[in-house]
């Protein structure tokens, strides 16, 4: 049995139609074509898959679709506003915070909302905040350094 | 003479030796980027593959009934319906594309399903009816090596290949030590899981959409295994989340070709977390004997040692695995006499090939264990020992190969260990008390969350001990032993809106190690043109060979730059009646300029197969690391405080992705140190998740020093050398001489568990 629901993903509402057992990340990147939030371990080890739940960053993989039935989410195709990179977005292709960038849409939405409640983190706050996700390719040195850049970025525009 | 505008152009902003950003870097963070299993078509079906439970069985008989009875169910195929060739391997063809009456690994594929749904198409794989009938396991490499009534697990027995290397006859010194050490299975453990998309062509063909690391070998193997001639498989790259030398065997290549073929529908298959440990081989796991004879001043005399890889049920890569063991079984020092034996052999164990750094990775783990046992037997540091023994340019290595550029190990040594050593862990504030509060004693407060345990707060630095170690290690770069090694690259300058363009168009893989950069920073500086577009890769142009063995800067590096001089040549040659003739003036009478061209490196030779001796590798590799470590002795916890590493590239191409490299590579090298191990129990996996195959957090990854050196290679393109794989070897026995060091205990095996430590009887 079909259970309609209806996302505000990105700033828009979208409908579909899922079974209970779909878990929002099949619902995102099958129900509703975005790519973009990665699947690399199905189990919330990764953090690939993490997305923004009414800005709060979650596991897409261990969340049911039908469970966040009206709520806003926010992918990695959402974080530019306008076409405008977002200051973490252009600071991880700044940084070289990414090789193959699988994890990078993970690291992206984490890092967004870190930065939006601690805009001035220090070294320990950005590695405990960012510790949920893994990456294989980059030794996590330049995705620090992202994190770090993403603030100063953010502050420059703020200010 | 060249014009302005053609001529070299070394100090271009954005050319070689910048710090270009990544072309594809806005694609990855916006999520556009197309990785293999972000491909869709209207219309496709999905593949899945149904995998053998046992590590050695008959198949007795095979029902697909009913999975084809399932709504949704478009195809079920089991060896009956390959239509070619029913086996295919990289090096020798005796893997078989689905079982054929027999299995020799656990996650062997056997059937295959075509569904219009991934649910229906794993459902459907699991009603398959296999009667499989369990034999015995060969799962003990040295049975299978040694033991003459070992069941053969090929009917051409269990040896896959012996290499030995045999130099001098003095087998007798002042100072001897000896070790037994082991390597753990360790995982590629890339973040992209195996997947393509498979689409029938009108012409009887298939298009193949596939995460890979070589177009060309996939082609090579996939084409006869389908019956078709290799233009009717056409293969493009899609996004590579991630290779490490897994992605170099086949893995759903011929499986989604043939249901597509079968069904007349684009197919797509993805596997998951779990099947990817099945989907790939493995890093061959390592058993090592050595002997080391030394001058009581601690000048190697001789080394003895037998190395004996798991290669698991197919050969894959292993006899390169076994050759690059071989010949690099002592390591970067210069030693008179040498007598080596590497094996690998054929079990029941999981399947094992490449992974970054590829047999020189397990060999120099034992070979830098015993150079800090002769350091200590001789009384020397371990950077003495290590310094006295180095090779440098004109040494002579174990396989009478002439080191011949430059290779300053001594040197680097001294400058790794003239770092500063980081402060012991204490903080600026502790976790349990607020930021503004003064510790209430004079003594600084350890921040928990930097010890052994981190948040967990499993102390609070009692019990806690500092050590330092060192780690050297060579890694031969591009392929070695003979192989025609070489790469293709079609460049095009043409006017786009009135500008000069520059197209570079190769097969070779970007898989994130940042390639695609390079090959538009290279044609920038050769051609003086900053618009340079690199086009998909794909086998519409020749070979450019794999993203292994550290090679592609080089070769297909080599094959960009060639390509441009030819474009170059011909510009020139078309100006020559009008010297004054500009760029644009020039393309606009004579249109585009395309140039194709091959690029070799130095031919290498086989091994000797008594002797081992031959110039079997074109550019050797030099990567030093220093590790310092907490170890909580008590818990057997471990934490890297610092990771500093000297790396001679020979010419730094782009700095920033150059240190990505290194950070990557000695990550991958900590995590064999410390974690990283695919567990197998009579010939089955028992943590294929991530869950519980453990790869290196930020917080496991420490901060690192890093210091770049450009002593240039003069066979090879700019000067440069190799980078990814040689900082993988060297970070393993660094961070493993750390702990020893702190702990006082042998610790012959990697990765280092906690029980490794916490039980180890006190020394």
């Amino acid at each position: 049995m079909n259970h309609h629901i209806t996302l505000v993903v990105n700033g828009v509402v979208r409908e579909a139609s899922v079974p209970a057992r779909r878990l929002l990340s099949d619902c995102l990147r099958h129900d509703l074509g975005l790519t973009g939030t990665h699947v690399g371990c199905e189990h919330g080890v990764c953090g690939a898959c993490t997305v923004l739940l009414d800005g709060e960053p979650v596991r897409s993989c261990l969340t049911f679709a039908v469970t966040v039935d009206g709520r806003e989410i926010t992918t990695v195709e959402g974080l530019a506003t306008g076409g405008e990179l977002s200051p973490v977005q252009r600071a991880f292709a700044e940084c070289h915070g990414l090789q193959c960038g699988f994890c990078t849409p993970g690291f992206l939405c984490t890092a967004t909302a870190f930065l939006r409640d601690n805009p001035a983190p220090d070294d320990e706050e950005v590695l405990e905040a960012i510790s949920g996700n893994l990456c294989r390719c980059t030794g996590y040195q330049n995705i620090i350094k992202a994190v770090h850049r993403a603030a100063e970025i953010q502050a420059e525009e703020a200010g | 003479m060249t014009s302005i505008q053609t001529e070299p152009r070394s100090g271009s902003r954005s050319g070689v030796g910048a710090s270009v950003p990544r072309p594809d870097g806005t694609l990855k963070v916006t999520g556009e980027f197309a990785y293999s299993s972000d491909l869709w078509l209207d219309g496709m079906l999905w593949g899945a593959t149904l995998r053998s439970p046992h590590p050695s069985a008959w198949i007795r008989s095979i029902d697909i009934g009913p999975a084809l009875a399932m709504p949704g169910v478009f195809a079920v195929l089991t060896h009956e319906d390959v239509p070619g060739e029913k086996f295919y391997g990289l090096e020798h063809r005796d893997q078989p594309v689905l079982a054929v009456d027999q299995v020799r690994y656990q996650g062997e594929p056997v059937a295959l399903v075509a569904a219009d749904h991934p649910e229906t198409a794993r459902r459907a794989a699991a009603a398959i009816i296999v009667a499989y009938e369990p034999r015995e396991a060969v799962v003990d490499p040295r049975r299978a090596a040694f033991d003459p009534s070992c069941p053969p697990v090929h009917p051409h027995g269990n040896l896959v290949r012996h290499q030995p290397v045999r130099v001098g006859d003095r087998f007798q010194a002042e100072v001897v030590v000896t070790g037994e050490y082991e390597v753990g299975m360790q995982d590629q453990a890339f973040l992209g899981p195996e997947s393509g998309l498979a689409v029938p062509a009108e012409d009887g063909g298939v298009d193949l959409f596939i995460a890979t690391q070589w177009l060309h070998v996939d082609q090579d193997q996939v084409a006869p295994c389908l019956g078709l001639p290799k233009e009717k498989v056409r293969l493009s790259l899609a996004g590579v989340g991630g290779a490490f030398g897994a992605r170099e065997d086949l893995s759903m290549q011929i499986h989604a070709s043939m249901l597509a073929l079968r069904t007349g529908r684009p197919v797509k298959i993805v596997y998951g977390r779990e099947e990817s440990f099945f989907g790939h081989v493995h890093r061959h796991p390592a058993w090592m004997r050595y002997e080391h004879g030394a001058t009581a001043d601690g000048r190697l005399v001789y080394v003895r040692a037998e190395i004996l890889l798991d290669g698991g049920a197919y050969c894959s890569t292993s006899r390169a695995v076994v050759g690059n063991a071989a010949s690099l079984g002592v390591g970067p020092y210069e030693v008179d006499n040498v007598r080596i034996d590497a094996y690998g052999v054929y079990t029941n164990n999981p399947p094992c090939g490449a992974m970054r750094g590829f047999g020189a990775v397990q060999a120099c783990y034992a070979y830098e264990s015993q150079m800090d046992r002769l350091a200590e037997a001789c009384g020397l540091s371990p950077v003495e020992i290590r310094i006295r023994n180095a090779v440098s340019q004109g040494s002579r290595l174990a396989t009478g190969q002439v080191v011949d550029s430059p290779a300053p190990l001594a040197g680097m040594l001294r400058e790794l260990a003239a770092m500063p050593l980081p402060g012991s862990t204490v903080t600026r504030r502790s976790i349990t008390e607020p930021s503004s509060a003064k510790p209430s004693s004079a003594e600084p407060v350890p921040d928990l969350r930097s010890l052994p345990g981190g948040v967990s707060q499993t102390t609070h630095g009692e019990g806690v001990r500092r050590g330092v170690g060192y780690g050297v290690g060579i890694k031969n770069i591009c392929f070695s032993e003979g192989f025609d090694d070489y790469s293709t690259a079609r460049v095009r300058v043409e006017l786009l809106g009135g500008e000069p363009h520059v197209l570079v168009h190769t097969a070779a893989a970007e898989v994130g190690q940042g390639l695609i950069t390079v090959k538009a920073q290279i044609a920038r500086t050769e051609l003086g043109i900053d618009k340079v577009t690199v086009a998909p890769a794909d086998t519409s142009v020749g070979s450019a060979g794999s993203s292994s063995a550290s090679r592609q800067s080089y070769v297909t590096g080599g094959a960009v730059k060639a390509a441009c001089e030819a474009v170059r040549e011909r510009l020139d040659s078309l100006r020559a009646g009008d010297p004054e003739l500009g760029l644009v003036e020039l393309l606009e009478r004579f249109g585009p300029v395309e140039e194709t061209r091959e690029y070799r490196h130095r031919p290498t030779f086989p091994m000797d197969p008594v002797t081992g001796q031959g110039d079997s590798h074109t550019q050797l590799a030099l990567c030093v690391h220093r590790a310092v470590v907490d170890v909580d002795v008590e818990l057997g916890l471990v934490k890297v405080v610092e990771l500093a590493a000297v790396q001679d590239v020979g010419r730094i191409l782009n700095p920033v992705a150059l240190e990505g490299q290194i950070h990557g590579g000695t990550a991958q090298g900590l995590g064999l140190a410390l974690m990283e191990e695919i567990q197998v129990r009579d010939g089955r996996v028992l943590n294929p998740s991530f869950t519980d195959y453990l790869i290196p957090t930020i917080l496991d990854m420490p901060p690192m020093r890093l210091s770049i050196l450009e002593n240039p290679d003069p066979h090879a393109p700019y000067g440069l050398r190799g980078a990814g794989e040689p900082p993988t070897l060297s970070s393993t026995p660094a961070v493993a001489a750390a702990v020893r060091a702190a702990t006082g205990l042998e610790l012959p095996r990697v990765p280092i568990r906690p029980e490794d430590i916490a039980l180890a009887a006190p020394s």
